[in-house]
């Protein structure tokens, strides 16, 4: 049993960081009143800008690759392309007020497109015979261990054996829960999200918030894009290989309850979930695993059933969830 | 003095009415511009003039008559799928589950093809496909409907999830099913009995599935406009609060919506298994379960105007796949045209809903008055 879970755990984590990171930026929208269907496209977009960027970088340094320029650049082209998928999703529902689910929709179908099409001409250009890129360098340095990790035995395999984004992301949800919780800038938050003309009313500035929360929201979900790639699948961009990855991030936001602080633990359960199939022991019969793949997703509906039927107020979603705010409506 | 009240650049009003040519010119335009940046963009991958761009294009969509059939084939089906969502869209129910409602129309039509093939006729497993596609579209669709009805659980992300929970039942049959062994597919269910397939109409194999849209289109614009139902559905969608006050049972008619959309999505699903594709795969929606979310709203739930926004969107994307084959780029370069167009439509929504005042140059006289 401790020797399944030393190898079934680690797997486990690394599975989820990436919906984790989705997570946290889908809750950061959802809390400003944004429904934003579009992360899984945010996600092929942050993915894919990071490899870009990881790919030149390793074109043209060659032999001098330098591990720490090799994680920074992949990252900040990631990040801008993900801001720039935000700006796109603000632009249409906050400016032009355009339906949320709607462009949501169109920047998934979008971002899917624009990640395997720049994907399959990277993979055109290196002329490679798998239809993949890989970036070893570049993984490698994202790979990066801690050090004692090595010398604590199963403890440490199961504990600290996990690259630095991991427990980059891990900090980065309970930042988030700490500032939606506890700081002023949280509370605003939540009351636009809640709602926008009482916040409005109080003087908080809606736009400027919700810009700038869905903004962060994307780049936190772009990152998820780039770990999956980066540290999950060792450097290895295949297209469509990051699947429906992106709606079990938004799966996750409700069965987190919109707490980013519990959805470091659950993102752990549904990425368990997810991989659980591999490890459950059906003999020669594929077609059972098929269905245990479904697990993660039957677990959402069961949540929110129950967070509908026990209607506490507080497990709500955000009340202006889906409607955009135009002042003189009232 | 206390004219010197600074008036904001740019001041944004809701429109009282649109004239109808106005609304269209808008949403032309939107398209048009969207139109020119694709050719842009085409142009820039394939240094091919922005003219022949849409040549190109229009070559891939009408240039034989196969596939001026293949694109009245993609239409039909996306057309359906738009139907058969406008109503719980017009009811403001959103249902992202269109594409989970088609695949339990093609399991359950695979399913008695399959497994009756060998047992009866050709016209009984037609008619028991049918029947068990439609039933199981409509139960897809009724049980997030009946928790939306019950316990006002959220839809859209309930249908969202029902998708992939389909996907993988279907997933689990494909393997159960799979022909030859081994090969992780099911290949053309009952190729040579040809059992449980629709026949061809005048020759024509897609002419039977053309028909089927036109007519689902018709009766849901009547259905939509004329009937009782359609008028109680877009009242709970306008204000639940009202429908209950004037005694509808909101409830019922979230139920009795979403089993016509999901009557619809399995009629669909029977149609590309019995009369298309003569297979299944997790993939055999398509994506049109979203693709149809758009179309319908592009279209203000009427579906007659759905008729439009579908062949844009058919067109479009029969068009780039012509490109990309010929200049062997990626086949995604599509869905990066769709997403763009779709970018601009929604936009230029609105410019039709809302007007845009600039501050005038004399702005004195104007805040005096306002």
């Amino acid at each position: 049993m401790l020797s399944f879970l030393v190898t079934f755990l680690p797997r486990a984590v690394v599975q989820s960081i990436p919906l984790l990171l989705g997570c946290i930026g889908e809750t950061l929208n959802e809390k400003s009143g944004s429904l934003n269907l579009g992360i899984p496209g945010v996600m092929y977009v942050g993915g894919i800008s990071g490899v870009i960027g990881a790919f030149l970088y390793e074109q043209s340094a060659g032999e001098n690759f330098n591990s720490v320029l090799g994680v920074i650049i992949p990252l900040v082209s990631c990040l801008i392309g993900s801001l720039l998928m935000g700006l796109l999703f603000c632009f249409l529902t906050v400016t032009l007020r355009a339906n949320q689910n709607v462009t949501g929709l169109a920047m998934t179908t979008f971002g899917v497109g624009v990640g395997n099409f720049f994907g399959g001409s990277i993979i055109k250009l290196t002329g490679s015979e798998v239809p993949s890129i890989a970036l070893a360098a570049t993984s490698k340095a994202f790979k990066a261990k801690l050090p004692f990790a090595e010398s604590m035995g199963s403890v440490g395999e199961v504990l600290f054996s996990y690259s630095f984004m991991t427990y980059v992301a891990i900090i980065i949800a309970l930042i988030t829960a700490y500032m939606l919780k506890k700081t002023r800038v949280g509370l605003e938050l939540r009351a636009v999200g809640e709602n926008p003309a009482t916040a409005d009313a109080a003087g908080i500035n809606i736009n400027r918030y919700k810009y700038t929360w869905i903004c962060i929201g994307c780049m936190i979900a772009g990152i998820g894009g780039i770990y999956y790639v980066l540290d999950y699948a060792s450097g290895v961009w295949s297209n469509d290989a990051f699947g429906d990855r992106g709606w079990l991030a938004i799966a996750l936001v409700i069965f987190s309850i919109w707490r980013p602080n519990w959805a470091a633990l659950e993102a752990l359960l549904f990425g368990g979930l997810y991989i659980l199939y591999l490890y459950i022991p059906t003999g020669m019969d594929f077609a059972v695993k098929e269905l245990y793949k479904m697990l993660p997703y039957l677990a959402t509906i069961l949540m929110l059933i129950a967070i509908s039927l026990r209607n506490k107020h507080e497990n709500q979603p955000p009340e202006g969830l889906g409607l955009p705010y135009f002042r003189e409506d009232r | 003095m206390d004219k010197k009240k600074k008036e904001p650049f740019i001041h944004i009003t809701k429109r009282k009415e649109i004239s109808l040519q106005h609304e269209w010119a808008i949403r032309l335009g939107a398209i048009l511009l969207a139109l020119i940046l694709c050719a842009l963009l085409t142009t820039l991958m394939t240094h091919l003039n922005p003219i022949s761009v849409y040549a190109t294009m229009w070559e891939g969509s009408f240039g034989s008559e196969r596939k001026i059939w293949a694109l009245l084939k993609e239409l039909s089906i996306l057309l359906m799928v738009s139907v058969a969502l406008a109503p719980s869209f017009k009811m403001k129910f959103w249902n992202l589950g269109g594409e989970g409602q088609v695949l339990a129309g093609v399991l359950a039509t695979s399913a008695c093809m399959i497994t009756l093939g060998s047992k009866m006729g050709s016209g009984s497993v037609i008619l028991i496909s049918l029947v068990a596609a439609l039933v199981a579209g409509a139960f897809w669709a009724f049980i997030p409907a009946f928790f939306r009805a019950k316990w006002n659980t959220n839809e859209t992300l309930f249908t969202l999830m029902m998708n992939y929970v389909a996907m993988q039942i279907v997933a689990y049959f494909i393997i159960r099913w799979e022909s030859p062994k081994g090969s992780g597919k099911v290949g053309i269910i009952n190729p040579d009995s040809k059992i449980g397939w629709l026949p061809s109409i005048a020759g024509k194999q897609y002419f039977l599935v053309v028909l089927v849209a036109i007519l689902v289109t018709i009766v849901m614009y009547i259905y939509l406009k004329y009937s009782k139902h359609g008028y109680e559905l877009s009242v709970v969608g306008e204000s639940e609060n009202t429908a209950r006050y004037v005694g509808i049972n909101v409830p019922k008619v979230i139920i009795r919506t979403l089993i016509v959309t999901g009557l619809i999505c399995g009629l669909t699903g029977w149609l590309l298994v019995a009369s298309t594709d003569h297979t299944i795969t997790t993939t055999l929606a398509g994506g049109r379960g979203f693709l149809g979310v758009m179309v319908a709203w592009l279209a203000h739930f009427n579906p007659i105007g759905m008729l439009l926004s579908g062949f844009l969107i058919v067109f479009m994307s029969k068009g780039t796949s012509e490109i990309s084959m010929a200049f062997s780029l990626n086949r995604s370069f599509g869905d990066i045209i769709t997403g763009v167009i779709l970018f601009f439509v929604i936009g230029s929504e609105f410019f039709i809903n809302y007007q845009v005042h600039f501050r005038k140059s004399s702005s004195g006289k104007e805040v005096a008055d306002a």
